[in-house]
This record gives C-alpha cells, structure tokens and sequence, in this order.
C-alpha cells in the first residue's frame, strides 16, 4: 500500500502523476527535452545515466524503467545494464561516459560533492561543457524521480520483463503527451 | 569558478539557467505549479518546506533565496526563517507544518526513509492526500535545485539582504516568464 491512496495498478511514478496531473505537463516536457531533444549524448547515455543514478538511489522502479529504456536504445542486454550498475569502470563502455558517470555520481552524494579534478577529466575525454551540464541535471533531477516515487511508497512490478516490453513503446512515443493511464 | 563556462554575474540557478534555456523553462513551470498554484498549502509553507531541504542540502544560494521569499509571504524575517530551519519542533509553527517538515526531512535523506509513522501522524493533525503529496514532491525536487546548484559550482553572493530583497520581486513576479539576465 502506498503512503497515500492512488489510483490502482498504475506502477512507479504513473499513480503520483495519475493523483496529480497538474504535474504531469511540467515534469514529462522536462524529461524530454532531458532525454530525448537533440543533444551529443545519445538518447541511450543518457538514459545509462539515469538508471545509474536509480540504482545508487536504490529505486527499483525507475532502475528497471529507465535501464529497460537505455538497453533498448544501446542495443545490449539487461546483463550489460547490471554489470555497468555494479562496476562501471570494469565495463567497455567509452572513457568519457565513465568521466559523466562518475560525476553522476557524485552529484547523487550531493552537489558539493563534484571535485574540480571530475570535471577536468571528463573535459580531458572530450566532454563539452553541455554534456557536463546536462550529466549533472540528468543526476541531480533523478535524486527527484527516485525520492519522489519511493517517498510515497508506490508499487512496482517486481518481473524485469514488464520493463523491457514496455521499453520500444517508450523509447517510440517519447515523454511527452503520455497518459498514465495507458 | 563554477565547473562550466556559465554567463558572469548571474547567482545560483540563473548561471545553468541562462546557459541552458530549453530546460530552464520546464523547471520554472514545475517551480510556478509547485510553489505558487492553487493549493490548501499556503505559498509561505510551501517555501518553507523548500527552503528547509535546500539547508538540509547545505545549499546557500537555494535556502536563501527560498527564505527570502518564505520570510515574505509569511510575514517574518530572516532569524525566524533561521530558526526554523535549525530546530523547527521548537519554532510557532503549526504541528501540521512541523509533521510535514518531518516527512520533508526523511524524503532529503532518502525516499524510502519516509515511515507511515510520520504519514499517520501529519494525516492526524489534518495533512490531506494532496498536500502529502504536494510536500514530497516539494522536497524531491528541491534535492534536484540543491544538487543543479552545487553540482556545477556556481557562484551565490553571500550578502543576506539581498535574497530578502528579491524575495518580495519573486513573490510578485512568480517563476514563469522570470527573466534570468534580470
């Protein structure tokens, strides 16, 4: 049972939104624009990013939506995306995504917690100036999302498969203009 | 220095802001639906509950500007606003406000440090749905500010009566259509 009574069988963030929908316009535009808009990151780092963030905010929900999404769009396995949450380093994934993901990380710490010498590194791997900005608002707009969804204990699914058919759809349909009642 | 090349002069989440417009905009209308629309949560508690997680993120420029703007719509002033921060259960509060406060404290840490304790307790002083609701979304998203704020470093003048100052300009002017060069 969730902290406050939602409208049933709708998984993760869909049953706040559904309670709520005045809500729903601002924060879907602003995950597309995040996620999806035209941007040198790929629609797949950047959902890698965000489902990183999920996993050390320990968000069953959005670890299992987004890392679905980021499978989809790179091309891989649940497996890969679970090796790449447990030790990215270890991981063949280029240099620079490790430099924004270890700053994704620090930024779940907290904001103080990015050093001068992350970002200098990332700088170093080729990172511009927009992706590092845009690593840190995807981090830090997931320590939202994830508190926002296990702040009100809602339910999720616990079957991985409900997240990776579910991946196409959202990858196709995008954030915005999506009904949680769907 | 902030980590970026951001516009000079401008404080807090104006430098990323101006330097990324596109999500700027979502993130005002999200601030103006959250802080300011239509809600049984007066505008005053509501920076408040803002303002209380920006101190318990150890952000300066957010627990300033949000208490300035608390502190004008509630009528006080700064020490109160202080106060409140540092030890609310011995502040004039209502024990609505601090049981909101209190779940608001729990979703800092984390979202699933929220106990139905704390919920049954806010919902016995008369809390609804929605303004528990309203709170954790509060809270969640202020955990994002706080992190986009220091997780790019940015600069944040630190003379105290100007936040007080542009708290009444805010209170008037709200966050949509806010010019961030102003």
């Amino acid at each position: 049972m969730a902290h406050i009574p939602l409208p049933e069988g709708l998984p993760g963030i869909l049953g706040p939104l559904a309670f709520r929908p005045e809500m729903t316009k601002p924060l879907y535009e602003f995950m597309e624009v995040l996620m999806r808009s035209e941007n040198s990151l790929s629609r797949g780092e950047r959902e890698l990013i965000a489902t990183y963030v999920s996993s050390l905010n320990d968000c069953f929900f959005c670890q299992e939506a987004h890392g679905a999404t980021a499978q989809y769009y790179l091309t891989c396995d649940l497996e890969t995306i679970d090796s790449i949450k447990a030790d990215f380093q270890s991981v063949a994934i280029p240099d620079k995504l490790k430099a924004l993901l270890s700053i994704a990380a620090s930024v779940q710490k907290g904001g103080k917690n990015v050093s001068k010498e992350e970002v200098e590194r990332a700088r170093n791997l080729g990172a511009t100036d927009f992706e590092i900005h845009d690593t840190v608002l995807i981090a830090a707009a997931f320590c939202m999302f994830n508190r926002y969804v296990d702040g009100l204990d809602t339910w999720a699914p616990p079957e991985r498969e409900f997240y990776t058919k579910r991946a196409a759809q959202r990858a196709e349909e995008g954030y915005t203009n999506f009904n949680p009642r769907n | 220095m902030a980590h970026i090349n951001l516009p000079e002069g401008l404080p807090g989440i104006r430098g990323p802001m101006a330097f990324r417009p596109e999500t700027a905009k979502h993130l005002n209308e999200l601030a103006e639906v959250l802080l300011r629309s239509e809600n049984s949560l007066s505008r005053g508690e509501r920076e408040l509950i803002a303002t209380y997680v920006s101190y318990l993120n150890d952000c300066f420029f957010c627990q300033n500007a949000h208490g300035g703007i608390a502190q004008h719509y509630l009528q006080c002033d700064m020490s109160f606003i202080d106060q409140v921060k540092e030890d609310f259960q011995s502040s004039s509060i209502s024990d609505k406000l601090k049981a909101l406060l209190r779940i608001a404290g729990s979703v800092q840490k984390g979202g699933k440090q929220v106990t139905l304790d704390q919920i049954e307790k806010a919902r016995s002083l008369g809390a609804t749905d929605r303004e528990i609701h309203d709170t954790v979304l509060i809270a969640a998203s202020f955990c994002m500010f706080n992190r986009y704020v220091d997780g790019l470093a940015t600069w944040a003048p630190l003379d105290r009566s100007i936040y007080v100052e542009r708290g009444k300009r805010r209170a008037e002017e709200g966050y949509i259509d806010f010019d961030v060069y102003k």
